[in-house]
């Protein structure tokens, strides 16, 4: 009777029986360390779980103990979540749903298939990724790569409601992980290949029904910006911040799209997420600062104003996308304690604000090969506070259309893409998963066709000059602005980080090992080939009294461009064509999870 | 037993290796179906008249085939990988222009090309319309072919014949006013 009363409770406890406030639920389900409820763990983004059976000392012994094919073969980025007794994850295109029973060997409990149009399929910029499902309030959110976004009642599966965010006849497509926040799920959309307009739209929670919807760039009211209280590193925005910066009516294909990951300070309200390059890749075409692509976005939860908003790459001319995930911890700065916000930037720079307003602390390498600016200027009384103090050499707006810009580090796919990193409080150290790769990048003019790719550069990548090894899973000081240890990589770590309290640091490769690491100093403790290339994101989650980390493999995304032909140096001359592994050699497609666990 | 094995093994290998000699041949008849048997403005035709490209033994490439090379990389690659080697969700180009006829090609692009199941949902969408690619078809088939053709080695060609007159009046006409 026990037992049956405690399994009772536990479901009827999540799924069921809902407390006076839902949010207050669920901000304690985040903070439950036996679940995984959204994508990053918690509200702050951290990755970081305070189970500490698995630990430095007895990692070694892991071993994986149960699996499951998803039946789908392309890119698998995200990865799973638990909530109670039920595993939960969600495949590339179609985006197969499936709740999965951990009391019976991870049986099928339920799955969703939805119904999608193909056409979408070749609208999506690098393979029909999809990161993930959230749960909050008895229900699976689940963004399809149409853009239709859905609640699923996650003991049934049914649907309860669904909302279409975008158009894919026009580009507009879906990637990301939906957030929930109180009473609301955010979402923003993909599409900054296409010259979309991208945005983020709150959803009421209960009833799909649209809040509010911030655009990236446009007038005021539709960026939902205050001219004179939304702030730029401490000064108003001003009126029309976004219009003047761009040429013509050119902002209408702006991009800055906002399919990264977003965090929520529940004690600030607020909600923080980065926005995507400018439409067309090739600077030339679209004069001016391109406001607010590639910006550090902070708005209030409930409305969707802007509190404060950073451009870290204004006017971009190499791809370098702001989308990457907002880590927001409490941290000592100058002695004092500050609520901070750390992003890695595809542009290569750790950047540490203050999150409550926006204020910039550090902005330093995170990758020593970072070569297209010097820094970023830190003198609050520049015209050019704050802006990076680029290198002409490597300007693909100075060197012009149909000139190839040569040896620019990092590549468009950035020093980091969006694989997320994880923060431990414990050892107060970032943990980041890192490309290190360099390209040719020649810029020339397109025309812009609704639905169709609006690009307009061409690039090729390989790693930085006399080296072969692609990647680095690094930790970093924030307060610092340095590397503290670094383990390289033959390939781009594409794998998003689990920190635990038992300092064992988790992360995958792109040939399929997962991998932990001691927290403190990076050394090897465990390493295991899963079937294929891992560009999910690890977790981990304990069920009756056991710690489990888990981890989706199935190469594809950006990396599985790679994959067949791996990426030479154009200018090593043909002796050292091949020269450098080609990842097919290492891994094939094919969409599983593999969960880990210590030997009872 | 043990005395019949070696001369199965000779057997095979011989198979194997006369399956190379032809599969080789081939390979050289289809580069040899490619020659330039007609030229015009720098552009080049095969003896049946489809585009092809022209490589001197130096690796310079004929302007079509440097102008596909940057179209390719620009509206194909994305999906199709680098140098057209096929990526996870796209198949490898150098293999496929070993079967492929000019026109099949043609029609491909132009009309797309679906195959879903099999966990795999590949879909190539229709580039009738996208003057982006559809302007430069011919350049951009005349560039893989040499690939396929093993006639141009991967990467960007190092040297080009210039820009021809006729070629930049007819980019004009087809992309439109700026």
């Amino acid at each position: 009777m026990k037992i049956l009363m405690a399994s009772l409770i536990s479901v009827s406890s999540l799924a069921l029986a809902r407390p006076a406030s839902a949010q207050d639920m669920d901000t304690k389900l985040t903070q439950n360390p036996a679940d995984w409820v959204i994508p990053a763990g918690n509200y702050a983004g951290n990755r970081y779980s305070k189970l500490d059976q698995i630990t430095n000392k007895n990692a070694s012994k892991l071993q994986p103990v149960w699996t499951f094919s998803t039946g789908v073969l392309r890119g698998h980025e995200g990865g799973p979540l638990v909530v109670g007794d039920i595993m939960y994850l969600v495949t590339p295109f179609p985006n197969i749903v499936y709740a999965l029973d951990l009391n019976d060997n991870g049986k099928i409990l339920w799955k969703y298939e939805p119904k999608q149009n193909p056409d979408v399929i070749p609208v999506m910029c690098c393979d029909t990724v999809n990161r993930g499902v959230s749960y909050a309030d008895g229900k699976i959110f689940l963004d399809q790569a149409d853009t239709t976004l859905v609640a699923l009642d996650a003991k049934t599966g049914k649907m309860l409601w669904s909302a279409v965010n975008g158009d894919p006849k026009i580009g507009e497509t879906a990637t990301m992980a939906p957030l929930p926040v109180k009473d609301k799920v955010l979402v923003g959309d993909s599409g900054g290949e296409f010259g979309v307009r991208c945005h983020v739209t709150a959803y009421d929670m209960n009833t799909g029904k649209r809040v509010w919807r911030a655009y990236s760039e446009g007038p005021d009211n539709e960026i939902m910006v205050d001219p004179e209280k939304t702030t730029a590193l401490g000064k108003p925005v001003g009126k029309d911040s976004s219009l003047a910066t761009w040429k013509g009516d050119q902002w209408k294909q702006g991009g800055g799209c906002t399919w990264g990951w977003y965090s929520y300070d529940p004690e600030l309200n607020m909600v923080y997420y980065g926005s995507g390059n400018p439409s067309t890749w090739n600077p030339k075409q679209r004069p001016g600062d391109n406001k607010w692509s590639m910006t550090i976005f902070a708005r209030d939860a409930d409305t969707g104003m802007a509190k404060w908003v950073y451009q870290m790459t204004p006017h971009d001319e190499w791809d370098y996308d702001g989308v990457n995930e907002m880590q927001l911890a409490d941290q000592k700065f100058d002695g004092k304690m500050r609520k901070l916000l750390v992003h890695f930037d595809r542009n290569g720079f750790g950047y540490t604000l203050d999150r409550t307003n926006g204020e910039l602390l550090v902005a330093e390498k995170f990758d020593p090969a970072v070569n297209w600016a010097t820094g970023i200027n830190m003198d609050k009384s520049s015209p050019d506070y704050g802006r990076p103090i680029r290198v002409k050499k490597y300007s693909t707006e100075a060197n012009g259309e149909d000139v190839n810009t040569q040896g620019i580090c990092p590549a468009a796919l950035g020093s980091k893409d969006e694989q997320p990193s994880a923060y431990s409080p414990k050892t107060g150290l970032f943990y980041v998963p890192t490309n290190h790769v360099c390209m040719d990048y020649q810029p020339f003019r397109v025309t812009y066709t609704p639905g169709q790719p609006y690009v307009g550069a061409i690039l090729s990548m390989y790693p930085p000059p006399g080296q072969t090894d692609m990647g680095n899973f690094i930790a970093w000081d924030a307060a610092k602005g340095k590397i503290v240890w670094s383990d390289p990589e033959r390939f781009s770590v594409w794998s998003g980080a689990l920190a635990t309290a038992g300092d064992v640091v988790f992360y995958g490769t792109l040939e399929g090992y997962l991998k932990a690491v001691d927290a403190k100093t990076g050394k090897e403790l465990y390493k295991f080939k899963t079937p294929s290339g891992i560009i999910g994101n690890v977790m981990t989650y304990e069920h009756k009294g056991r710690q489990y980390v888990a981890v989706l493999s199935g190469v594809g995304g950006w990396a599985g461009i790679g994959l067949a032909a791996g990426l030479t140096d154009p200018h090593a001359g043909l002796g050292a064509v091949g020269g450098y592994a080609e990842l097919s050699k290492y891994t094939s497609l094919g969409g599983a999870l593999t969960v880990f666990a210590l030997p009872q | 037993m043990a005395r019949i094995l070696p001369a199965m093994k000779k057997s095979a290998r011989l198979r194997s290796a006369l399956a190379t000699i032809l599969l080789l041949a081939a390979g050289a008849a289809l580069a040899e179906n490619n020659k330039p048997a007609s030229s015009k403005d720098g552009e080049y035709y095969n003896a049946n008249g489809d585009p092809t490209y022209d490589i001197s033994p130096d690796g310079k490439v004929d302007w079509r085939t440097y102008s596909g090379y940057l179209r390719y990389s620009a509206e194909c690659l994305r999906c199709h990988g680098p140098d057209g080697l096929g990526s996870s969700y796209a198949p490898n180009l150098t293999d496929s222009l070993t079967r492929l006829t000019y026109s099949q090609f043609l029609a491909t692009v132009a009309g797309g090309k679906r195959d879903l199941g099999a966990g795999e949902e590949k879909v190539m969408p229709s580039l009738g319309a996208d003057s982006n690619v559809m302007c430069f078809i011919d350049d951009i088939y005349v560039y893989l072919k040499a690939r396929a053709d093993g006639a141009l080695p991967r990467g960007r060609p190092d040297n080009h014949a210039p820009k021809p007159k006729s070629w930049s009046d007819a980019e004009d006409a087809c992309m439109g006013p700026e």
